[in-house]
């Protein structure tokens, strides 16, 4: 019925579907890139909020690192401290830049007689005596605000720390500021040839997420379109077909998209791959039907009856497989990481749009295209048929030993899953080739890392954080941190206040210690604010009513798990010897850290959701609780073996890695309901006993299957060369998967079948 | 017709005309702004500061008393009493400012009884933590900036000059101001600081405006905020008083430790 209105309807059907399609995708024109890394966690997200919190009350930490790499391995000379100096000037002039930490701007404090001097470190470059080097280094390597900081314990490494304030309100800021700090790189190494810069930080992470996306999409998606053609012309044999394909892939891209920014979507480096799984999982959708209906007309039949025949054989299974599939990305929404939702969602949008062109549009166009075949009564289709019979009947004659084998290797296989664990690096989000992860590397092997816990401690009352005891206890948690082995540099106000005590003492080391007055400490701090310059204040530090401070503790090179247990230990310390104090940690690294776990405890949900969901469909598709619930266990044990290779492999569990599941549990299970489709219809319909209808169903069934499969693992394998680990690492994993789940379509299934389904 | 001409006459007296490039009209509108607050010789005020973090809601105040005598020819002097937060009371900051050398500063600190020099190259940061810099709150003095005059334009309905100002001192914060000027009072109504990237940084609002000695005219409130961070703060003075009697041996150094 649906057949034969789709080809009176045609040329309707054709209008109808330009317009719908026109229409949706013009939102494209809107479509825009979100270059915050923040975009990647919920505003549900606890650790976001906790970071958001501290940093309305001190300043924002959103920063540029500059760091300078002398080629004689010492920052102390005086052409080094010129290119330092001559960044840290340039570098106010950074667009969004509200702060500029280098150590020539340092505002070292020195009394001299009654004059509390606070002025820059060095100022003068270009007339420093070896004297005057010396005093500075020596200035510079013991002071605890620098060191590890913005200068190397051993004086070969410098940074210049660029903190940002992005007024958040185009997304072009990023990419602006990361521009210009590109260029001012290459001016100090086109002017200081000895020098190497580097440049990490919060903002060039954030840059390299979308920078990454944008590359991937140079490189793989055109890659990903050759080889669909490839498969597609080799697969279909007519260019009338191959131009269908091309359309419907087209077609569902750009429609989902356009959807997705109408409903205000803006795109991430991770829901930016979402139209290579759409050309993916279009393309398997329109080869099932049109190598069905290039068949029959190879076979003798006009073309009119052949995409008849064929749209009704592949009605159901289409339908069916694309509703599962979209099952599986609408799973993504559990997930809490905005971007993966976005994924999912554009992803199951396509995969609508796909399935409703490939049962309206694609015959319809099939119908007014001329579509030439030569018809052939041994056709080389049933020369790959027979060779799928043969291995169809090698099952059916070893299915017992398949069946036990299969068993015993799945369970083997899967036991070194629990070799994975959860581990969220956000440097390693990009692989080698990124500029950010070198910079960053470097950056952990040379000086303080990229990783910090923020630490806001309150007094709790205003101008409490002078209060001699509370300083005390401030002091002895910065004494004990700097003790830890994960802890490079403490950023904390106790440094402040010794240092002036001993200015206020003329200098004298012996009053390198805590102010023992509460007025007194307030007014030492009040002198030291006043003589501070423009953005250089101690906002960063103290909160406006001086009733709480910040403490930054960088960290060394840890992956997320050792960040929790640092994170969870410094609390711990807290809790037993501050219990007064209120206290919030918070960071960059934390939120990353606890992404993980949050997300994959979300995803396992989801994944239960999912599996509820397709089983009830599938029950209901098939009318047979056994058969539906048989239908399970070929899409689960993929899963099991897929995640057991991943452990022996890489053993990572991140972001990317953890929606693994749902995306290809979705799609696993269509090749199981081609092969169930066809098997049913020949015990239901035909009558026919178990082993006959496992030989019916991969006949009919297993050239398609084979086809789709290879066409859905060669796109995740397009994925899996990107340099953004978090897709990388999907699409190298859905790749494994959906191999293993074919794998069990045809050599577990039909063994499993034949044991279960007897009667 | 007569009477119109004396108008005329009148009003060209009362409103001083400006030739000359947009420069020259600048520099001569701001000649006239600093030749009315001529000749108020001192003043004493109780000024009160709010300080506000912009989306925390954080509020903080600070009290002070803040002494003021003019000198001619030369930046004033300045003395602030804190009297609040209570750990800071009794801190006196003395400070002699100049047009162009760098300004002067000492602070009596009375938990160590001892009065400090502090380094003058903060002119461009922040007053005890406030949005106000030391450089938004010395005294106007014309041969500190360049001039140039850009258009007229109202602000609250009050006609006004909009004059840029480039500062000419060493280590400001600012590459430059825009001033909303009075035509009538010649008093600035709105001032817009640009960072040192050219950015906008802050505005500065007066409000409340009242004249003392029939001549001089003072704000209530003076609203800072700052763009890039959300932060304001607002500096509301009480009590002016004029001509109170204060000597330029109230400002020195030795009484400092005297000053309560």
């Amino acid at each position: 019925m649906l057949a034969s209105f789709v080809s009176r309807r045609r040329w309707w059907i054709i209008s109808l579907t330009l317009f719908i399609i026109f229409s949706s995708s013009a939102g494209i024109k809107n479509l825009n890139f979100n270059n915050d890394y923040r975009a990647y966690f919920s505003q549900e997200n606890p650790q976001l909020q906790a970071f958001e919190a501290i940093q309305k009350t001190y300043n924002k930490s959103d920063n540029i690192l500059f760091i300078l790499k002398p080629a004689g391995g010492n920052v102390f000379d005086p052409m080094v401290l010129q290119a330092i100096y001559q960044l840290t000037t340039k570098a106010w002039q950074l667009p969004f830049s509200s702060r500029v930490d280098s150590l020539t701007n340092f505002q070292h404090t020195v009394a001299d007689g009654d004059e509390l001097l606070v002025a820059d470190l060095v100022h003068d470059p270009a007339s420093l005596t070896q004297e005057q080097i010396r005093s500075i280094k020596q200035v510079a390597l013991n002071e605890p605000m620098l060191v590890d900081r913005v200068i190397s314990k051993s004086g070969h490494v410098s940074g210049v720390n660029v903190t940002v304030q992005l007024p958040e309100k185009n997304l072009k800021e990023t990419v602006e500021v990361v521009n210009q700090a590109r260029q001012l790189a290459w001016d100090i190494e086109g002017a200081y040839p000895e020098i190497k810069v580097y440049l990490s930080g919060v903002v060039m992470m954030s840059n390299a997420f979308v920078e990454s996306a944008l590359n991937d999409s140079k490189t793989l998606i055109p890659v990903m379109y050759a080889i669909v053609l490839a498969v597609a012309l080799l697969s279909l044999r007519s260019f009338s077909a191959v131009f269908g394909v091309v359309l419907l892939i087209l077609f569902s891209i750009t429609a989902a998209l356009g959807v997705f920014s109408w409903f205000g979507g803006v795109l991430t480096g991770t829901s930016a791959v979402s139209p290579t799984i759409i050309l993916t999982i279009a393309v398997a959708d329109s080869i099932h039907l049109l190598a069905n209906m290039l068949h029959y007309m190879r076979i003798g039949y006009r073309k009119r009856k052949a995409i008849r025949r064929s749209l009704r054989a592949n009605f159901q299974p289409i339908l069916l497989t694309n509703l599962t599939t979209m099952v599986g990305f609408i799973t993504m929404n559990f997930s809490d990481a905005p971007p993966l939702r976005d994924l999912g969602n554009i992803s199951a949008l396509g995969v609508a749009f796909a399935c409703m062109l490939t049962i309206f549009f694609l015959p319809a166009l099939m119908s007014v295209l001329p579509v030439k075949v030569k018809v052939k009564l041994k056709s080389k289709d049933e020369q790959n048929l027979s060779n799928l019979n043969r291995l169809s009947l090698f099952v059916i004659r070893h299915r017992k030993v398949l069946l036990t084998a299969n068993a015993l290797i799945a369970i083997f296989v899967t036991s070194f899953a629990s070799m994975n664990e959860l581990n969220d690096d956000f440097v390693k989000y990009f692989d080698e080739t990124v500029d950010f992860r070198r910079a960053t590397d470097f950056l952990n092997e040379n000086m303080g890392g990229i990783d910090s816990i923020e630490f806001s401690i309150h007094a709790g009352e205003e101008g409490g954080i002078n209060e001699p005891d509370f300083l005390q206890k401030l002091e002895r948690f910065s004494l004990w941190l700097k003790q830890q082995p994960e802890v490079k540099n403490v950023n904390i106000i106790t440094d402040i206040f010794k240092r002036l005590n001993k200015n206020m003492h003329g200098d004298d080391p012996a009053w390198y210690k805590l102010p023992d007055q509460r007025d007194l400490a307030a007014q030492y701090l009040l002198t030291y604010e006043m003589s501070l310059p423009y953005g250089l204040d101690l906002n960063n530090q103290i909160n406006v009513d001086k009733s709480a401070t910040r403490v930054i503790v960088t960290l060394g090179k840890l992956n997320s798990n050792q960040i929790l247990a640092v994170e969870s230990r410094f609390n711990e310390w807290l809790r037993q010897n501050m219990p007064e104090a209120k206290t919030e940690a918070a960071s960059t690294s934390l939120m990353f850290a606890h992404i993980g776990k949050r997300n994959s405890e979300n995803m396992i949900l989801g994944s239960s959701f999912e599996l509820g969901v397709i089983s009830f469909i599938l029950i209901v598709a098939f009318r047979s609780l056994r058969l539906g619930l048989i239908s399970l266990i070929p899409n689960l044990v993929p899963m099991g073996v897929a995640f057991g290779i991943w452990g022996l492999i890489d053993g990572q569990i991140s972001l990317g890695i953890s929606v693994v599941a749902s995306i290809t549990f979705g799609i696993v299970v269509d090749d199981t309901v081609h092969f169930i489709s066809k098997y049913r219809r020949a015990r239901v319909e035909l009558r026919k006993p178990s082993p006959v209808a496992v030989y019916y169903a991969s006949s009919s069934a297993g050239e398609a299957l084979w086809i789709t499969t290879m066409i859905l693992v060669s796109g995740f394998i397009v994925l899996s060369f990107s340099h953004f680990t978090v897709n990388s690492g999907m699409g190298l994993l859905s790749a494994i998967t959906i191999s293993i789940g074919l794998f069990m379509d045809m050599l577990f299934l039909p063994p499993l079948l034949m044991l279960l389904d007897k009667k | 017709m007569k009477t119109l001409l004396l108008t005329l006459i009148i009003s060209f007296w009362a409103y001083p005309c400006f030739a000359g490039t947009d420069e020259e009209k600048g520099l001569q509108i701001m000649q006239e702004v600093d030749r009315r607050d001529a000749g108020f010789g001192n003043s004493r005020a109780d000024v009160k500061m709010i300080l506000k973090s912009s989306s925390s809601g954080e509020e903080t105040l600070r009290l002070l008393r803040m002494d003021t005598l003019e000198v001619a020819g030369d930046g004033n002097k300045g003395l602030s009493i804190f009297d609040s937060p209570r750990d800071v009371k009794g801190t006196a900051f003395l400070s002699f400012t100049h047009a162009l050398e760098p300004d002067e500063q000492w602070l009596y600190l009375p938990a160590l009884k001892r009065v400090k020099r502090i380094s003058s190259s903060n002119k461009s940061g922040p007053f005890v933590g406030s949005e106000f810099a030391f450089e938004d709150l010395t005294s106007f003095e014309v041969p500190k900036y360049k001039y140039k005059y850009l258009r007229d334009e109202k602000v609250n309905d009050q006609d006004c000059f909009v004059i840029e100002l480039y500062p000419q001192y060493e280590e400001s914060g600012y590459t430059r101001q825009i001033s909303w000027i009075d035509k009538e009072r010649y008093i600035p109504l709105k001032v817009e600081y640009y960072d040192r990237k050219d950015a906008l940084l802050k505005t500065l609002e007066f409000k409340g405006y009242r004249q003392y000695l029939n001549q001089y005219w003072r704000a209530d409130e003076m609203l800072m905020t700052n763009h890039q961070t959300g932060k304001s703060t607002t500096l509301l003075s009480e009590n002016f008083k004029f001509r109170t009697g204060l000597t330029v041996r109230d400002f020195d150094q030795n009484t400092l430790q005297r000053a309560r």
